[in-house]
């Protein structure tokens, strides 16, 4: 009989009670077993390591870094960066908010087509974009040279710089606003619109005073990634030669080698990014983050557009064209034209199987150490669940490149058998996209009652066996998404890529950016499509499983 | 006496950020066999009682014994998953990517038994052949019997129901209520279920027990309950009730609608005596001491509502026949001729 018992000590022992976990008589909560709690708090320990380090190399060079920092013309980054972000938050949100709204609550001709091609931009890189952009609209590119055949133009102006970065960026990022208010908007109950109209509201009336403002938590969030993409993205301002945090940190670690110095930088790029998150806390106000209410089962009616139609399609189709159309076509008529002149596609295969395999990694890591920490926050919440959760999200602030620098100081001092790795690279990957794992998997989870587990407790199962005979199982959609969602960031991740490869292990990311830097767009474009064709994969599994209510 | 399939003592529980005790020195014993009903308003500390016994939470202090054996206490604590118990949910919480029948068998570690049991299972709660459906393919009343199935199968020591029929329309649940009745009479089953709703406490139970802000009130059969409430709380809570102010003159006890059928020579002043509508009755009159200020029309009978000089309102039932308006001037005459039950404050006085 003793086996069948778990004997608990009456008075828990400080440190349980420190760590807020309570022992089971007293506390009023259930401990949570060992099999959650490790592995979560292990992996809010790796999620801030780098940070950690980051703050710990910077203060290594004393008051210096400071003084360093001061001089650097570390404002005129800051503002130029600010500059970027503020244009292509707007924009983006100028972009995707009608658009979601056409898409989801109007009788916009070739609705569903539209709410699928306006997500796909996503897949391709930013770098790619940029490159893209030099070629059509620079000085000398194939826009100058049309209308040099037409009007004897010989030069155009500089399109680096704010505006052609802006305008790549935008082009590319827009789809993280329309998702999130497409999500907002199916959350809605309908019967708000309805009772609008009764009181007498017409359709515009209702969609200013009704729809708009409750599409605000949704904007915020959306423009919240769409902010920190910008912050972080490093290939376009390079290409585009435009001086913000992650170029001038690539300049100064590549260059000038003073690593204290971008350790400090990154520093001050991560509390931007953190005032961004703040900013949007502020924004979204006391507004409830967009939910799918309950029972919003009937789907809404739609909004009439009446004339309003065509120039409603004129601008979805024009988005559309701008933001893929144009780039797949100058894609593949520079891919042409590279094979035309010799360029060959076998060398890419060993680099797209690497690129595969290092996000392949990546996703399966991200996946595997999310389920213990969604399951531990959400089920045994107390001080600990509560730190970890919030430690969990770090990578969310955390740019690419401040990442990377931190993991190559931290290889290079602590762990140098690691220094170089795969294993390296893939960590970097994981801390920077967990919280997509996490976010994916923790909403299917919120959607499994608590009662299953207690049902199957009651049924005389052990924990474990819970975990892998109720849990998992309605865990795995959730698991997919996360894994498809870390695959296809992980796909087009440069940064990283570039400072923590191995050495010779190319993927299509460095392979791209070492033809675009050097201006060999031809050679750029046939890894480029490759690399869009192999993120279609997971983007259309991710679109397949996107709610279709209110079709 | 045989050992009680489930018995509580002193279980108290208090959950953090909270100023009081969500169950205060509790004390329960089930009989095996029996069927007993937690009954009580939400927040009462029912559901708490439950899940304390199934050992989803742990008291503060007191004992919980299952068949003897202690399963919570000082320095001890048994999981819920080796408590021999079975557990029924409001939601029914049915393995969403499991069949019926895997459903039905998830206790069930011996596989060569597994089959056997299940089907014996399904066909106790009449569902035989559904066995290869989905949880969501079924309906409300179905879903609430594989349930039910599913936690019978590994023969449990006590079955534990949380509100079981409350996600069910009315028609169905007065339906489904007789059934699980029978299902757990005829396998003999120790069951204890919470419920909000008298009726089903009152038709469900051997006995009854009324909580009220995380207190015992009174453990009974379900006429006890009824016409010999414990509390007022109880008397209250339970059926339709009104007070009235008893007076002792000469070891007789009188109200304003008359005379109580025994004598006291002990009644503590400002005892009130608690009157079911079917205690009195009224008679149009001039020089009557109420009037009717609401009606309502019961079917085979009228409840009326009458405001009384006094300051005081009492609900008397008439046959369908005694039809007056309201406003009309009456007399309330005490017809009962059984000893009723008489308070001061909160308790019971004899």
């Amino acid at each position: 009989m003793g086996a069948m018992q778990t004997t608990v000590p009456q008075t828990g022992g400080l440190l349980r009670r420190m760590l807020g976990l309570g022992g089971v008589p007293h506390a009023g909560r259930r401990r949570a077993p060992a099999v959650l709690w490790l592995p979560s708090v292990a992996v809010a320990i790796a999620m801030v390591l780098p940070l950690v380090y980051l703050v710990e190399r910077s203060l290594d060079g004393g008051g210096e870094v400071v003084g360093l920092l001061w001089r650097m013309r570390t404002a005129e980054i800051a503002f130029r960066s600010a500059a970027l972000v503020a244009v292509v938050t707007v924009a983006s949100a100028l972009i995707a908010a009608p658009l979601a709204w056409l898409t989801v609550r109007t009788d916009l001709p070739l609705r569903r087509f539209w709410s699928v091609v306006t997500v796909l931009p996503l897949v391709i890189p930013s770098y790619v974009g940029a490159f893209l952009v030099v070629v059509a609209l620079g000085p000398r590119g194939m826009l100058q040279g049309f209308l040099e055949s037409l009007f004897g133009i010989e030069r155009l102006p500089d399109i680096s710089g704010l505006w052609g970065a802006a305008l790549t960026i935008t082009l590319l990022s827009f789809p993280y606003t329309l998702l999130s208010v497409r999500a907002g908007l199916w959350g809605q109950d309908p019967a708000l619109d309805e009772m609008s109209r009764s009181l007498g509201l017409g359709q515009w009336k209702t969609l200013w005073r009704v729809t708009l403002p409750q599409m605000r938590p949704s904007i915020a969030a959306g423009s919240l990634l769409v902010a920190l993409y910008t912050l972080s993205d490093f290939g376009a301002v390079s290409l585009l030669r435009y001086e913000t945090f992650t170029w001038a940190i690539y300049l100064q670690y590549e260059t000038a080698f003073n690593r204290a110095l971008a350790a400090g930088l990154s520093l001050v790029m991560i509390a931007a990014a953190l005032s961004l998150v703040v900013l949007e806390a502020q924004a979204r106000g006391r507004s409830r983050y967009y939910r799918a209410a309950t029972g919003a089962a009937r789907p809404a009616s739609l909004v009439q557009l009446g004339p309003w139609r065509w120039p409603a399609f004129a601008f979805a189709a024009a988005v559309t064209a701008l933001s893929l159309g144009m780039p797949l076509a100058l894609l593949a008529y520079w891919a042409v034209r590279g094979i035309a002149a010799g360029e060959t596609v076998e060398l890419l295969w060993g680099n797209a199987l690497n690129s595969v395999y290092a996000s392949g990694l990546a996703a399966v890591v991200a996946v595997l150490a999310a389920v213990p920490v969604v399951v531990f926050t959400l089920r045994y919440p107390g001080r600990v669940s509560w730190v970890v959760e919030r430690l969990a999200y770090t990578g969310f602030a955390l740019p690419g490149i401040a990442v990377a620098l931190a993991l190559i100081f931290f290889g290079a001092r602590f762990a140098t058998p690691l220094y170089q790795t795969l294993a390296l690279l893939v960590f970097a990957y994981v801390v920077l996209f967990f919280p997509q794992a996490l976010g994916a998997i923790r909403s299917t989870y919120l959607q499994v009652s608590p009662r299953l587990s207690e049902s199957a407790m009651s049924l005389g199962k052990s924990t474990t066996s819970i975990l892998w005979r109720v849990t998992l199982p309605l865990m795995v959609p959730g698991m997919l998404a996360g894994g498809a969602l870390v695959f296809l960031t992980a796909m087009k991740e440069l940064p990283a890529t570039l400072l923590l490869s191995p050495i010779g292990f190319g993927t299509l990311a460095t392979s791209i950016w070492a033809a675009a830097e050097e201006a060999f767009f031809a050679r750029a474009a046939v890894p480029a499509l490759l690399l869009v064709a192999v993120s279609a994969v997971p983007t259309a599994f991710l679109i397949l499983r996107e709610p279709r209510r209110g079709q | 006496m045989s050992v009680p399939a489930v018995q509580c003592t002193g279980v108290t529980k208090r959950f953090p950020h909270t100023s009081a005790d969500a169950l205060h020195e509790f004390d329960l014993s089930a009989e095996a066999g029996s069927i007993l009903a937690l009954l009580g308003p939400s927040g009462s500390g029912k559901t708490t009682a439950l899940r304390i016994i199934a050992g989803f939470e742990a008291p503060d202090s007191g004992t919980v014994e299952i068949d003897g054996r202690l399963v919570a206490g000082p320095g001890r604590f048994v999981r819920a998953d080796r408590r021999k118990i079975g557990m029924v949910f409001q939601e029914y919480a049915l393995f969403p990517h499991l069949t019926v029948a895997a459903n039905v068998g998830f206790g069930i570690e011996d596989r060569s038994v597994r089959g056997q049991r299940v089907s014996e299972a399904l066909a106790h709660v009449g569902l035989t052949g559904l066995d290869a459906r989905m949880p969501h393919e079924l309906s409300g009343g179905q879903q609430q019997r594989v349930a039910l199935a599913r936690a019978l199968c590994p023969q449990p020591s006590v079955l534990l129901l949380d509100e079981p029929f409350s996600n069910l329309d009315e028609a169905l649940r007065k339906q489904v209520r007789r059934e699980v009745r029978d299902i757990l009479k005829f396998t003999g089953t120790t069951a204890l279920f919470v419920t909000h709703d008298q009726d089903e406490a009152l038709f469900m139970g051997d006995r009854v027990a009324v909580l009220d802000q995380g207190m015992l009130q009174q453990v009974a059969t379900p006429e006890e309950i009824y016409h010999t409430p414990g509390t007022r709380f109880v008397a209250e809570f339970i059926g339709i009730g009104d007070f009235l102010p008893v007076h002792r003159e000469e070891g007789r006890l009188t109200t304003v609608a008359g005379t109580l059928p025994w004598p006291s020579e002990t009644m503590a002043e400002g005892a009130e005596v608690l009157l079911r509508p079917d205690d009195l009755t009224i008679s149009p009159s001039e020089s009557g001491q109420g009037i009717i200020s609401d009606r309502q029309f019961q079917g085979s009978t009228y409840l009326y509502e009458v405001a009384l000089e006094i300051g005081r309102t009492v609900r008397v039932m008439q046959h369908h026949t005694r039809q007056y308006d309201v406003g009309t001037k009456v007399d309330v005459r005490l017809i009962a001729e059984h000893r009723m039950a008489c308070f001061v404050g909160g308790e019971r006085v004899e």
